[in-house]
């Protein structure tokens, strides 16, 4: 079933409350996914590459030689950002398992991506200079707290909570989706993919590295591949409506946009709030109303619609 | 006499509270009462309505706050007045028998489906799937709906005054539906029997769902409806049917129909 949501503030200035808001929308979801919840979210860009790297995926406690692998792994990574010839300014240990490293590179995102991926076991969950990908088992409250984002000040962001039925339950299969390679993408998706196996080759063979075998992974990539051939997000959403089979209703955001799109059946919900400070959606009014305690009008888009909204 | 409520109970998951106490908190004037949903959950409001609709004999109901959560006013069986103040989510009023409902707000996915007989009047938008499996009554939706509105619809009437989304009238048995604004691709598909009546575009007829022939019936009916809800003059509408060519009306069993052979 899974619950999507998405929220940009029409006020620019970055200073809303955007992870207490998400938590809040995702908390009153949680019926429709318990399994794990996932944010992204987005602050004003800054001159910097921020890089959240996950070293393990929750793996047991109880093994003794945890702590010296995730050292291990550690290490590896610093040096081959450092080999890809990015510059560290600063690694902050969010938890055991996840790290955010703010580095100093002008090169090409897919090659330090790369390097950091190449050590067995890590995986970059978001790059870019404004987006920070967290994601983790459990329901918003627990992520929320446990990553702190109450918080978390920022300018748009989007939200998933997780009821699996294509691919495990682990983080890695968890949503929101770095748009792999491409900085500053991200994706959630409520719905299933039919010709998944199709678009993982055919992306696969233009060498994108895929980190899960959940369908909604190609939504990401499909459209960070459309972008670097030139297309807008608009439009890139746009032609993904013919190119992908299955019931489906995503949201993608960019630095500064955040855009919607539904299958031709129209299977999966979204509810819509337009206001003069914000933008809202979710799978459920409820959610909305999580943020927003007064009467609204609200909306659910048609099939085949396709919006974006800047920020 | 313990007068502390127990503390919710939920599933292993926390997802839904197997046991609820009535809140009681409905402030009851004669035969009207009112009751704020703010702080209840759905099984305490619905149980509230409940408590004054069959045990005190309430006629006439407001909810307010009701906070677009979602299977508010399901099931009710009994003659009676229910106003929700602001929106509900999905399946808002299923199955009711009986009762005339009005939300001032919006309805998420699912409302009044297997409704068997009163009247819904929703003065917002409404979700996909509206008046699913509607067996009888009238659902008025005063703003635009989803998809698949009234599907395997086998009585009543649906009136949508904003548009409607694809497959409106999908695979529906009976009953009628008048959309004055636009209906979305795949109208009337696979249709079995029943009436759609549209007053602005269709943006593509679904298999076997064909223009129909407009009858005196016909505009008897739409001016009654549109009278019975204040609604105005109704626009010009183009009627739509079952072409009946899809399936065979042939009531015969397989094994029976050997037998006449």
């Amino acid at each position: 079933m899974c619950g999507i949501a998405g929220i940009i503030y029409r006020n620019g200035n970055g200073a809303h409350r955007l992870g207490a808001d998400m938590t809040r929308m995702l908390q009153s979801m949680k019926h429709r996914g318990p399994d794990s919840t996932g944010y992204a979210l987005y602050r004003r860009p800054t001159s910097e590459l921020i890089m959240r790297i996950k070293l393990a995926d929750g793996e047991a406690n109880g093994d003794i030689e945890y702590a010296d692998r995730l050292r291990h792994r550690r290490r590896e990574v610093e040096a081959r950002l450092r080999a890809a010839g990015a510059r560290i300014d600063s690694i902050e240990e969010i938890n055991d398992y996840t790290i955010a490293a703010t580095l100093d590179y002008d090169g090409e995102l897919k090659r330090v991506a790369d390097y950091v991926e190449s050590v067995p076991g890590a995986e970059v969950l978001s790059a870019g200079s404004a987006l920070e990908i967290i994601k983790d088992l459990g329901d918003a409250k627990t992520v929320g707290t446990s990553y702190k984002l109450d918080g978390y000040v920022g300018t748009h962001g989007i939200g998933h909570v997780r009821m699996a039925t294509e691919s495990d339950v682990d983080i890695s299969n968890a949503h929101p989706y770095w748009a792999y390679p491409f900085s500053d993408v991200a994706v959630v998706h409520n719905g299933q993919l039919t010709n998944y196996h199709q678009w993982r080759r055919r992306l696969e063979r233009m060498g994108h590295r895929f980190a899960s075998d959940c369908d909604s992974e190609i939504i990401a990539v499909y459209l960070a591949q459309k972008m670097q051939d030139g297309a807008s997000l608009e439009d890139a959403m746009r032609q993904s409506l013919d190119d992908l089979d299955g019931v489906f209703t995503y949201i993608c955001v960019s630095d500064d946009a955040l855009g919607m799109a539904k299958d031709e059946l129209a299977a999966k919900p979204l509810v819509l709030y337009e206001g003069d400070d914000m933008v809202v959606l979710a799978s459920e009014e409820m959610a909305i109303r999580a943020v927003i305690d007064r009467e609204i009008e609200t909306y659910d888009p048609y099939e085949s619609e396709v919006m974006v909204w800047t920020r | 006499m313990d007068t502390v409520a127990p503390p919710a109970r939920f599933d292993p998951r926390g997802l839904v509270e197997l046991d609820e106490r009535v809140p009681g908190t409905a402030e009851i004037d004669g035969d009207k009462a009112t009751f704020d949903a703010r702080e209840l959950t759905t099984r305490q409001i619905n149980l509230e309505l409940r408590r004054l609709i069959y045990d005190l004999g309430v006629h006439e109901v407001t909810v307010k706050n009701p906070g677009a959560k979602h299977s508010l006013g399901v099931a009710i069986l009994a003659r009676c007045r229910i106003t929700f103040e602001g929106s509900i989510g999905y399946f808002a009023c299923g199955l009711i028998d009986g009762p005339e409902v009005h939300i001032t707000g919006r309805v998420g996915w699912s409302a009044c489906e297997n409704m068997m007989s009163g009247v819904c009047v929703i003065d917002g938008n409404a979700g996909s799937l509206t008046a699913a499996a509607l067996r009888g009554g009238d659902v008025v939706i005063k703003g635009k709906v989803g998809a698949r509105t009234g599907i395997d619809q086998k009585g009543g009437t649906v009136i949508i005054l904003g548009d409607a989304g694809s497959m409106t009238g999908f695979m529906m048995q009976r009953g009628r539906q008048i959309i004055v604004g636009d209906a979305g691709h795949g109208l009337g598909d696979s249709m079995y029997d029943g009436t759609l009546y549209v007053g602005g575009k269709v943006a593509s007829l679904g298999i076997d769902c064909v223009p129909g022939d407009w009858t005196d019936a016909d505009t008897e009916f739409v001016n009654r409806k549109f009278s019975i809800y204040g609604l105005g003059d109704p626009p010009p509408l183009q009627k739509f049917v079952c072409g009946k060519k899809l399936y065979n009306y042939d009531q015969l069993e397989p094994s029976e129909r050997k037998l006449v052979l």
